[in-house]
């Protein structure tokens, strides 16, 4: 949690700077990210977000090659082609973060359907908002899943708001995890700031996927901190500063696992080495990515295609 | 050419059947290729329950988006599956996942990711279906960077270039034609036979004019060819076969022969094939070309229900005759 809230600091800062264009902080919904995240093996697959930096950093990434991907240099995890919204990291599981909202949900479904082909007992899991749960990508895929018995966990981050609409005037009702009765599957909501909440409920879903038992959709309800995205303008306010305030001040989840550490007994100095560790990896990245260089405008065409036919070796007029 | 080569068996084959056969040989050869698609048990793959089970043959409910996904979803991790879409004009449900998704991963992944994946779409035309089902929507699709697009028009073509699809590590639309599915020929039976995506096939040779074909187009291009051979002039026949990535090579080659081009393409006349065709000879050969380019196609009008309506827009033997009679 501590390495995704650093990681996204760094790169607002940075952002704002000029260094690089917009982006979209996951910022409050850390334990939601990583509470799912934890609950998976290295050779299970996940499906994520436009909200993509937290994704790849929960499942372990490693930070140098997200940095530079937001800088667009030759050394980003997606060489330069996916930039924040796309932080997509195979090593780590990663099948792809997609910007198309309700986009990613297929695909990992799609990967549960591999899984039950091949006969392994991977599981799939599929990160995705509120927003998505209204598009039709949505309701298809849980029913496909639910019709085979797919591995596949749909987790959503229910932030509250779909860029500024809130779930209440977007929703029949306020949650999302009720619409999985009516597909066939199992829907559980859990405190989406709460870490051992999240680990617990996804664990048991990733356990029942990987004996066979299907599809659960997990609904975690959480908070986003930052606005929608960094550039885009707040003309009219949506959320009113007490709502924000009390997110902030009572509800953060790197705050209230900080506390469960030390109550449980973990000294202070120890939490403290491990954040200073933290400001260590992302004080590299960010001058691993600065001193990367940029991609070549003449390798353009690059990944398009696994065997390129016809294009030219440059772009033409 | 797509003949077979001397000595290999062959077996005659309709256009239908050579898509069966074309899924079959390479379900045999690869467990990896699965078969998704709406009503496959009864209609289309049905005869491929004999050899397999559901497992890899996927009947899905009425959710093209959806479905379409799941199938790219199973290309990332590790299978090479085929979606059918059936009716192509149903592939705009599917559309998002096909250009946001299949096409883009391994460009927006910086080649982490690769999408082998099949989508097969059946143009029904000219037989009173009316709008909602009688699109030819290859041009859309042209557009879309990181697609390859075959539209085959014989059944040796049909069954080399869906086996070559499977193959392929990229996406690979391939665009069937109903009103072809009768039609027969001596097919190989080599389990590799294969078509190589990105091919033209000069069909028939000539030196007064090239007719481009595109599609289903093909019998109609051919006949034409005909007709005009019985007034004196020589007429050369290509079936472009693959859209995307387009044989350019061909094309110049046959233009530098003849200097006359018609293009014959069912789809709609704006933004069509012929149009890009078209560009592509004008920009890379005008210098060659001793004549201005015509275009035989389906004018921008909506599909019609009543035969009396719908038949005339299609390309006809008699507009591809009269075109090429134009530029002589």
């Amino acid at each position: 949690m501590v390495r995704i809230r650093r990681f996204e600091e760094e790169a607002m800062r940075r952002a704002m700077a000029g260094e690089f264009s917009g982006m979209h902080s996951s910022s409050g919904q850390e334990a939601a990210i990583v509470g799912a995240c934890l609950a998976l093996r290295d050779d299970d697959y996940i499906t994520g977000t436009h909200r993509s930096h937290g994704h790849p950093i929960g499942k372990g990434a490693d930070l140098k090659p997200l940095m530079a991907e937001l800088y667009g240099k030759a050394t980003g995890i997606c060489k330069g082609r996916g930039g924040s919204m796309h932080l997509a990291d195979r090593k780590v599981g990663i099948i792809g973060e997609s910007a198309i909202v309700g986009g990613g949900i297929p695909l990992a479904t799609g990967a549960g359907l591999s899984i039950q082909v091949r006969r392994t007992d991977q599981v799939s899991l599929c990160f995705f908002g509120d927003g998505a749960a209204n598009q039709g990508t949505f309701g298809e895929s849980l029913n496909l899943a639910a019709i085979w018995k797919l591995p596949v966990i749909f987790f959503c981050e229910n932030n509250l708001y779909a860029i500024s609409t809130p779930v209440a005037k977007s929703h029949g009702q306020p949650d999302i995890a009720l619409r999985a009765a009516g597909f066939g599957l199992p829907g559980v909501i859990v405190d989406g700031q709460d870490l051992a909440e999240v680990h617990a409920a996804t664990a048991l879903a990733v356990s029942r996927a990987r004996q066979g038992g299907g599809p659960t959709l997990i609904e975690a309800k959480t908070y986003r901190f930052e606005e929608h995205c960094l550039n885009l303008q707040v003309p009219i306010p949506y959320r009113t500063p007490q709502e924000l305030e009390h997110y902030k001040s009572q509800r953060d989840p790197l705050v209230l696992y900080r506390k469960e550490m030390l109550g449980s007994g973990i000294a202070e100095a120890q939490i403290d080495a491990i954040e200073g560790e933290v400001a260590a990896e992302v004080a590299d990245a960010v001058t691993f990515a600065r001193q990367s260089p940029l991609p070549d405008p003449h390798e353009v065409y690059d990944y398009l295609f696994s065997n390129p036919i016809h294009y030219p070796p440059e772009p033409g007029p | 050419m797509s003949s077979p080569p001397i000595g290999a068996t062959v077996r005659e084959l309709t256009y239908l059947n050579a898509i069966v056969e074309a899924q079959r040989e390479e379900m045999l050869r690869d467990e990896r290729v699965i078969l998704i698609g709406e009503n496959i048990d009864i209609y289309g793959g049905s005869p491929l329950f004999d050899t397999f089970d559901e497992k890899r043959l996927r009947n899905v409910p009425i959710s093209e988006n959806g479905f379409t996904g799941m199938g790219i979803g199973a290309a990332l991790t590790g299978l090479r599956p085929i979606v059918d879409l059936t009716i192509a004009s149903f592939v705009y449900l599917a559309a998002d996942q096909i250009i946001n998704q299949a096409a883009k991963l391994r460009y927006m992944t910086g080649g982490q990711l690769s999408v082998p994946i099949v989508f097969r779409a059946c143009t029904y035309y000219n037989i009173c279906n009316a709008a909602q089902h009688s699109d030819r929507p290859y041009p859309f699709f042209m557009n879309v960077p990181g697609l390859k697009i075959v539209a085959p028009a014989t059944p040796a073509d049909m069954k080399g270039l869906l086996k070559a699809a499977v193959r392929d590590d990229d996406p690979v639309l391939v665009f069937e034609d109903m009103n072809l599915w009768t039609k027969k020929e001596q097919v190989s039976t080599d389990p590799d036979f294969l078509v190589p995506i990105g091919k033209a096939d000069v069909k028939r040779s000539g030196k007064d004019v090239t007719i481009v074909s595109i599609a289903g187009c093909l019998p109609k291009a051919l006949a034409a060819a005909d007709a005009l051979q019985g007034e004196g002039i020589s007429a050369e026949v290509i079936d472009l076969r693959t859209l995307v990535p387009l044989d350019t090579d061909t094309l110049l080659e046959s233009l530098g022969k003849t200097g006359r081009v018609v293009i014959v393409d069912n789809s709609h006349r704006t933004g069509s094939v012929a149009s890009e065709v078209s560009a592509v000879m004008s920009e890379e050969g005008f210098e060659i070309l001793r004549a201005p380019i015509r275009r035989v196609t389906t004018p921008a009008v909506q599909i019609p229900y009543s035969a009396a309506l719908e038949k005339p827009l299609y390309p006809s033997t008699e507009r591809i005759v009269a075109a090429a009679k134009s530029i002589l």
